[in-house]
């Protein structure tokens, strides 16, 4: 089995991330031969089986619904690429009418 | 010719700290001389934190006057790359994160610095800690210090190199499939990954979050011991930190193994295997039997799965818990025509070839036509693993496997294949799958390289863990071994002498 090109496009485009040519044609390759391996798991029957998320035993955790200080607005911009007026700052996201 | 402080224990250190027969900065300067000595080979840290490691240093120094000591005060310590901290910057390993600086400590950080650890830098690891040699590390690769032609192992290959080579005492790293038994392993050092929930990830940088723990490597098991009782315990910041107690570590330390039930599994014999690391193992597992243990055969017949099961699981937390690495917040950030083009462009550009591998991989197993047959089919087969373990800890007490099928293998020999790279992972992630403590020990040495096998144990029994490689590391020679690069700098140039 090796991937189809458009299978590689749309899953980069899911996961946001521009590849090069090359890297498209070399993810191919790669992602078809890690599935081919990945895919042992299919024989297994696991009709019966629940599925385990996480192994500890906890249900819920909850807490109070108190406020409690954030950390300062300025230490969170400290590390934004652009930021204005206590916001990041990002393209426009909406076309204007 | 003055005494190398370096090859110190942590409990050695911290008494003669106690006893102010040496100072921390003395401490500390002997640390930093061997980084000068070797970092330039064997680069284990992505940063050096010097000035602020001479700064807590001093503030140790001042804390032991006022007989105010606890077990880590004064101690130089590495923390892998992935752990965020205030006072530097928190790279994971990644171009993406360059220049980052974290608004806030890691949990097990700030524990540290309650104790008065003394941080000699930020360690080196696999970007976002995807790998199994340190060569995904945007930053370089780190060498390890018994033959720089080798890897240190991965993804905490520079945690685990700089403990090996004397340039930290101890370090922490963190583990999600082995990647801190596995250099532990290769660099001939101890290394524990504790229960899942038993240590805070709260600053943590995540990879996978259902498998990832932090946990410490040491050169003995008691230091390993003593750090693991320093960043153990729940928190309120990590709500699947878990809210048991926490046992004094070091009362399971007490040499003795008659009657504990060590179990081995026929299914830990995999092709790939290097018979001369066979050996090893079955000489320590003989050794074992003298001590007084009680070798007994268990069956583990899901472990041919573990590592396909990994993959799918893996790849598809890290491929959720990544696309925060957006461009806007922090990090890396290139402007396109529009908020897509910036995205695809950062992302593009910032994360490496093995991080894009795994977050397609992931993507690709949780999209819409896929989520069943992989992701949900992954997680029903990690019910089995653990179910496998759940009935083999009914039989014994721990679990002996070798840590890795071979010692260290050279730089680039696997870079071309990921599924070879992923195999050297085979015995270390099924603790992972199934949250179990798993703790790494040298047990020889096979092609002048490190050897080491691991005990897996039963949930937040760690004590037991700590106790069967205690004793099994004070009946044998290896922790006492030194690197013969290490061995020639401490003759060329005595710690604490001038060059």
């Amino acid at each position: 089995m090796r991937l189809s090109r458009e299978v590689v496009d749309h899953v980069a485009m899911l996961a946001r991330l521009g590849l090069t040519e090359e890297e498209r044609e070399r993810m191919r390759e790669q992602l078809s031969s890690i599935l081919e391996h990945v895919n042992l798991i299919q024989e297994l029957d696991t009709e019966a089986i629940p599925p385990t998320a996480q192994v500890i035993t906890l249900q819920n955790v909850w807490r109070e619904d108190e406020v409690r200080p954030s950390l300062p607005i300025e230490d969170v911009l400290k590390n934004a690429p652009d930021a204005e007026d206590n916001m990041f700052k990002v393209n426009a996201v909406l076309e204007q009418s | 010719m003055s005494e190398d402080l370096t090859r110190l224990t942590v409990t050695e250190a911290s008494a003669r700290l106690a006893r102010r027969e040496i100072s921390a900065v003395e401490l500390l300067q002997a640390h930093l001389e061997r980084i000068r000595q070797v970092e330039p080979q064997i680069h284990a840290f992505i940063t050096l934190t010097e000035e602020v490691a001479l700064a807590q240093a001093q503030e140790a120094d001042r804390r032991i006057a006022r007989g105010d000591v606890a077990p880590l005060t004064g101690i130089p310590i590495a923390l892998k790359d992935v752990l965020c901290t205030v006072d530097a910057p928190t790279t994971a390993g990644s171009r993406i994160l360059e220049g980052f600086r974290s608004p806030y400590d890691a949990t097990v950080v700030r524990k540290l610095r309650e104790q008065g650890t003394v941080f000699v830098g930020k360690a080196n690891t696999d970007e976002f800690a995807m790998g199994s040699s340190t060569e995904n590390s945007a930053y370089g690769p780190t060498r390890n210090p018994w033959n720089l032609e080798r890897v240190p192992g991965g993804s905490s290959g520079g945690s685990a190199a700089a403990v090996a080579a004397g340039e930290a005492m101890v370090s922490l790293g963190s583990d999600t499939g082995g990647s801190i038994r596995q250099p532990a392993g290769f660099c001939g050092v101890v290394g524990l990954k504790p229960t899942y929930g038993r240590v805070s990830r709260y600053g943590l940088v995540a990879f996978a979050s259902s498998l990832d723990q932090i946990g410490p490597i040491g050169r003995t098991v008691e230091d390993v011991a003593i750090v693991l009782q320093a960043i153990s315990g729940h928190d309120p910041y990590d709500s699947t930190s878990v809210d048991v107690p926490v046992p004094d570590y070091r009362t399971s330390l007490t040499g003795d193994i008659r009657g504990i039930r060590i179990g081995i599994a026929a299914e830990y014999q995999v092709p790939g295997m290097d018979p001369e690391v066979e050996r090893v193992v079955d000489e320590a597992v003989a050794e074992l039997q003298r001590l007084g243990a009680e070798i007994v055969p268990v069956s583990l017949p899901h472990t041919k799965y573990a590592l396909a099961t990994y993959y799918i699981i893996a790849p598809s937390e890290a491929s959720a818990n990544l696309a925060r690495y957006d461009g806007v917040k922090y990090g890396l950030s290139l402007q396109g025509e529009t908020l897509l083009e910036s995205y695809l462009q950062t992302r593009g550009r910032g994360f490496g070839p093995e991080v894009k591998r795994r977050i397609m991989l992931g993507t690709y197993a949780l999209s819409a036509g896929y989520y069943d047959a992989y992701y949900v089919k992954a997680q029903k087969v990690r019910t089995l693993i653990k179910r496998d373990f759940d009935e083999a800890f009914e039989k014994v007490d721990v679990i002996l496997a070798p840590t890795s099928p071979t010692v260290a293998f050279r730089l680039g020999e696997r870079t071309a294949d990921p599924i070879q790279m992923y195999l050297s992972d085979v015995f270390t992630i099924p603790a992972n799958m199934a949250g179990l403590p798993g703790i790494a020990i040298p047990c020889g040495f096979a092609h002048g390289l490190p050897v080491s096998m691991q005990f897996m144990g039963r949930p937040f029994d760690e004590g037991t863990l700590l106790r069967v490689a205690h004793a099994y590391e004070q009946a044998t020679p290896w922790h006492r071994a030194v690197p013969p690069l290490i061995e020639a700098v401490t003759r060329r140039a005595p710690s604490g002498g001038t060059e």
